[in-house]
């Protein structure tokens, strides 16, 4: 069983979800939470079995599948990917335990259990053909569920998300090809394996147009600041579990594959888009917290606030040293808990009032007030407050790029405070002030199946920033054998310097364990 | 005194034409027995012609292992060569038949599969198809190519409507002018290097190192003008949407799949040895119309309100990115084109089935045409299998991996790139982007609307059990083709490289 578990962990949940179509509608819900609830063990039992003092990849399987053209079913786990994959789990869970809809349940939860599936396939993926397939089957589900469940311009905000993505993924794909090609030509051999593609050493030219391929597909599924408009409209119209499903996993698998593909496939190249890439990065984190500020619709404020944040991410992944990258993935799942339970917990006050205008609201805090707290803990973790999960991600992103360059960093440090301004700001409209709506008067507190999902939320919030290691150790020995990697491949002066040599660190590293 | 004529019949090596005697054969058994005995059930006919095509298909099999362990045979006078592209070809056009054939079999009564003669121009069709891919002499695929389209308009017009007799004149003089076009272009071929045979125009080429480039210009326009209108290539593409929409549902899948194919291998054969000629002019006229074809079929598709007619464009713009592969002519690309398109047949067909399934004997008030959007309104909710298999199929064809035609996709794509068509394979990549507009388009109507009130009788209306295996089957192949790429690649590849393309 644990050298096939991640292969058990990608396939139960479609396995189920197909026989789902058998189990009646009454009961499809326990169903659902029963099926997640397994798959999340799993993942924890995956995190148990996890050997967090290894660096490279484990539960690695393989298979054929197309011998003849170098694409094998290959799959396996390092620190970077764990997490996720456990995040993705829980909130698959929590996502269904708390679900709210009503309309045509079945097929929404057999769609959250497909979704699943590509979920933990695009991260547990190694090869590049496994990884796309996984990639492009993810927009599937979330195309149905936002076309299904969603608002009044479902259709629209629907296609949309999926025409951006899938355009994007396609000259991904071209990229992808030419890496293989090139590996071809380097070995005589065909293979889409990752970790092969690592020994490639390209030139600079090359690793800068294979680079953007990659980043066309990437930055779209970021979303980074030109290509981001697919997302508010995505947000906007998705049903709650969509939106919690979106801002909080499927957003990283860009961020992800950042780190998976860009940085160790290409260090010369990402050295030399280190800026304009940094720069796009704060745009995005000024420019949409600017535009978050402006918002009337909470879910708006809280969507733009999460491409803020994800701004943060990038920039932690291209300061390109051990710190900023760990952070930056340390980061995103702390984003992925914190926005999604933002997302929750919009959901739980439009269930209620059908309305996300915020001009609706105002002293909730008096009639809802566990709601109150729980948004507000959530709220405060968004803005990074120290000792709540995002502070510790944002400040090793931070303080990552701070090595690169102290300037952008300032300027980030400072976007931060905008991202406190338009979240207290929204908090104070929402909650603050008195009653002044009549039906929101007698609006109910959080219920126990909301409890069910925020509640574990908050303790997370809570746990990981005051004591982040158990999931930063992993992190970072795995972020610090790829940044290796990457200092190892590194040709040109620039990337050498800029590249952190791990090479003693590590020995001492090593060394302080045994003692 | 005349010597006499002294040929052994070893020397003719006769077995060469067997495939196509059986099914020529199998025609007449069909008509001998309407003239003993009329008025038999359409099961009977179906079944007959499925036997004798899966003798056809034993013998190509065979013909296959003989390949491999001989390399290419030929045979009266060499007027046929069995080569791998023959082997191949001839494999897609009788399974495919063998695959399309049963869609007469539907639980309506349709006034076509009446008629004993129906089959047997099936048949005739499917000889003439294989006469086409399984020689290089001009004259023989012209036959070929005649007897075939001649049987095919005359199949388009039984469906018996006022559309379908539209699209049968339409194709007939759209196909006439495409002969008159191949005579023109053989004739000036045969002008310059006095062969009919495509190798050996290939070699006098040579030989004289393309003197007379100037005709071989007017020659490969002439030639490209009737593959163009063969492969609806555009400009040349006009006619598609109309004869798809005119003819039933099952013989539009028909004719998007196996007479394609068999035109491609032509070509292939024609315009290979010219695209390695480095005769520049080519190259970048091939380019222009691979590009323009794929692309503008696109967008054309986009507008559709017709499901049918949108396919008909979509299986223009997959005619066009196939036809990069011949443009790209490495071997590698000349394994994808086979791949892509028998991965293609067995998505296509799916597609189809599913329209032929619904098709209804009269429109509604206010309905323009068979297969309106709007009639899949909401399928998820009336009928939520069909609705999942329509969508797989359209995810198909929009190259979701890891469903069958991502596969082709992929490798034809791969081929660009390996041929050094950096900007082509782009193109290719983005054009896939394009076409997902149109086939979400019908997801779309299916999953996130509601249904519209009265289709709903129409669904699934011809579905007897052969037709819903027949679309079980193209599930499965759709579903599982990564399994079967594999071998597929395989051996195509090896087939393709023996014949020396």
């Amino acid at each position: 069983m644990q050298e096939h578990i991640l292969s058990i962990l990608i396939f139960f949940p479609a396995l189920a979800a197909m026989l789902g179509f058998i189990v009646h509608k009454d009961s499809v819900r326990a169903y659902g939470i029963t099926v997640a609830a397994i798959e999340f063990f799993l993942s924890l039992l995956l995190w148990n079995l996890y050997d967090p003092m290894t660096s490279g990849m484990q539960f690695m399987e393989s298979a054929p599948l197309v011998a003849a053209f170098g694409i094998n079913y290959l799959v396996g786990i390092d620190g970077i990917s764990l997490f996720i994959i456990v995040l993705s789990t829980f909130f698959t869970m929590i996502g269904i335990a708390s679900l709210t809809e009503t309309r045509r349940v079945k097929d929404l939860i057999i769609t959250l259990l497909f979704l699943e599936m590509t979920m933990v396939g695009v991260f547990a993926a190694l090869d590049a053909v496994v990884f796309y397939v996984f990639w492009e089957l993810s927009l599937i589900p979330m195309l149905y569920i936002i076309g299904a469940w969603g608002g009044p311009l479902r259709i629209y905000a629907s296609v949309k998300f999926f025409l951006y993505t899938f355009t994007g993924s396609l000259v991904m794909l071209v990229g992808m090809l030419f890496m293989a090609y090139f590996y071809y030509q380097a070995t005589g051999q065909w293979s889409f394996s990752l970790l092969e593609w690592y020994r490639l050493i390209l030139p600079l030219n090359f690793q800068l147009w294979l680079f953007a391929a990659f980043f066309v597909g990437f930055a779209i599924k970021v979303p980074m600041f030109p290509f981001h408009t697919w997302l508010p409209y995505a947000h906007g119209q998705a049903p709650t579990i969509g939106s919690v499903i979106l801002a909080a996993i499927l957003l990283k698998m860009g961020t992800y594959a950042f780190v998976r593909f860009s940085l160790p496939l290409f260090p010369d190249a990402s050295v030399f888009f280190m800026f304009p890439i940094a720069t796009l990065a704060i745009i995005m984190i000024v420019y949409t917290a600017m535009v978050a500020y402006a918002q009337e619709d909470i879910k708006q404020v809280v969507a733009y606030s999460s491409v803020s944040h994800m701004g943060v991410i990038v920039l932690g992944t291209f300061a390109l040293n051990v710190e900023g990258i760990s952070g930056s993935i340390f980061l995103m799942i702390a984003h992925g808990v914190v926005s999604g339970a933002l997302f929750l917990l919009v959901g739980v006050i439009y269930d209620r009032r059908h309305t996300k205008l915020m001009s609706e609201f105002g002293g909730l805090a008096s009639v809802m007030p566990r709601y109150a707290t729980i948004f507000g803990i959530m709220m405060m973790a968004s803005v990074g407050l120290p000792l709540t999960i995002n502070f510790v991600g944002e400040f090793l992103s931070l303080l990552g790029f701070y090595k690169q360059s102290h300037s952008f960093t300032i300027v980030a440090g400072t976007a931060i405070i905008v991202g406190a301004i338009y979240m207290l700001s929204a908090y104070k409209k929402m909650f603050f002030g008195t009653v002044t709506k009549e039906e929101n008067k007698n609006l109910k507190d959080v219920n126990k199946t909301e409890l069910i999902a925020l509640v574990p939320l908050v303790i997370i919030t809570i746990w990981l920033g005051v004591y982040p290691k158990p999931i930063l150790e992993p992190i970072n020995n795995s972020v610090e054998s790829i940044v290796q990697l990457m200092h190892d491949k590194a040709q040109t002066k620039e990337a050498q310097t800029r590249i952190p040599n791990l090479g003693n660190h590590q020995a001492t590293n090593s060394q302080q364990e045994t003692h | 005194m005349l010597e006499p004529i002294n040929v052994s019949l070893a020397s003719l090596n006769i077995t060469t034409l067997a495939p196509m005697l059986i099914a020529i054969v199998g025609a007449l058994t069909i008509l001998c027995i309407d003239l003993i005995k009329g008025g038999l059930h359409k099961s009977f006919y179906v079944m007959v012609s499925s036997l004798f095509l899966l003798l056809d298909l034993g013998v190509v099999v065979d013909f296959g292992n003989i390949f491999l362990k001989n390399g290419p045979v030929s045979g009266m006078f060499d007027m046929m060569l069995i080569d791998g592209l023959a082997i191949m070809g001839q494999i897609i056009i009788v399974a495919g038949s063998m695959l399309f054939i049963p869609l007469a079999l539907t639980s309506k009564r349709f006034h076509e599969y009446n008629y004993p003669e129906y089959f047997a121009l099936f048949l005739f069709m499917i000889a003439g198809f294989q006469f086409m891919v399984s020689t290089d002499n001009l004259i023989l695929i012209f036959v070929g190519l005649e007897t075939a389209s001649l049987a095919l308009y005359a199949l388009i017009a039984l469906h018996n409507r006022s559309k379908s007799f539209e699209a049968a004149v339409k194709y007939f003089t759209m196909g006439a002018l495409a002969a008159g076009f191949f005579a023109f272009g053989s004739m000036i071929l045969y002008a310059i290097s006095g062969s009919i045979e495509i190798n050996q125009i290939a070699s006098v080429l040579a030989g004289d190192h393309y003197a007379n480039i100037g005709y071989v210009l007017v020659a490969v326009s002439f030639m490209l003008a009737a593959f163009g209108f063969k492969l609806s290539m555009v400009p040349f593409h006009t006619w598609t949407p109309d004869v798809y929409e005119g003819s039933s549902a099952a013989l539009a899948g028909y004719m998007s799949i196996v007479p394609k194919i068999a035109g491609f291998i032509v070509a292939m054969r024609l315009f290979e040895f010219l695209v390695h000629s480095g005769v520049v002019w080519l190259q970048v006229i091939l380019y222009i119309v691979v590009v323009v074809t794929m692309t503008a079929s696109n967008i054309w598709a986009m507008v559709q309100t017709d499901v049918k007619r949108m396919l008909a464009y979509s299986s223009i713009s997959h005619a066009g990115f196939v036809m990069a592969a011949i443009l790209i002519g490495t071997t590698q690309s000349n394994a994808a084109l086979f791949m892509y398109w028998a991965l293609f047949s067995f998505t296509n067909l799916g597609a189809f089935t599913m329209l032929w399934v619904s098709r209804q004997k009269n429109l509604l008030a206010g309905q323009s045409s068979d297969h309106p959007f709007e009639k899949f309104s909401g399928l998820i909710k009336t009928m939520p299998m069909a609705a999942i298999l329509m969508g797989l199929f359209m995810l198909s064809l929009a190259g979701i991996p890891p469903f069958g035609l991502f596969w082709g996709k992929i490798y034809i794509i791969a081929s660009a790139v390996t041929g050094g068509y950096t900007v082509l394979a782009l193109i290719m990549a983005l054009n896939s982007a394009l076409a997902a507009y149109y086939y979400l388009k019908l997801i779309v109507f299916m999953f996130m609307k509601e249904p519209v009130v009265g289709y709903e009788k129409y669904y699934l209306i011809n579905a007897s059990i052969t037709l819903k295996t027949i679309i079980g089957i193209a599930a499965i192949g759709t579903i599982f083709a990564v399994f079967a790429v594999n071998p597929l690649l395989k051996v195509i590849t090896l087939f393709v490289y023996n014949s020396g393309y």
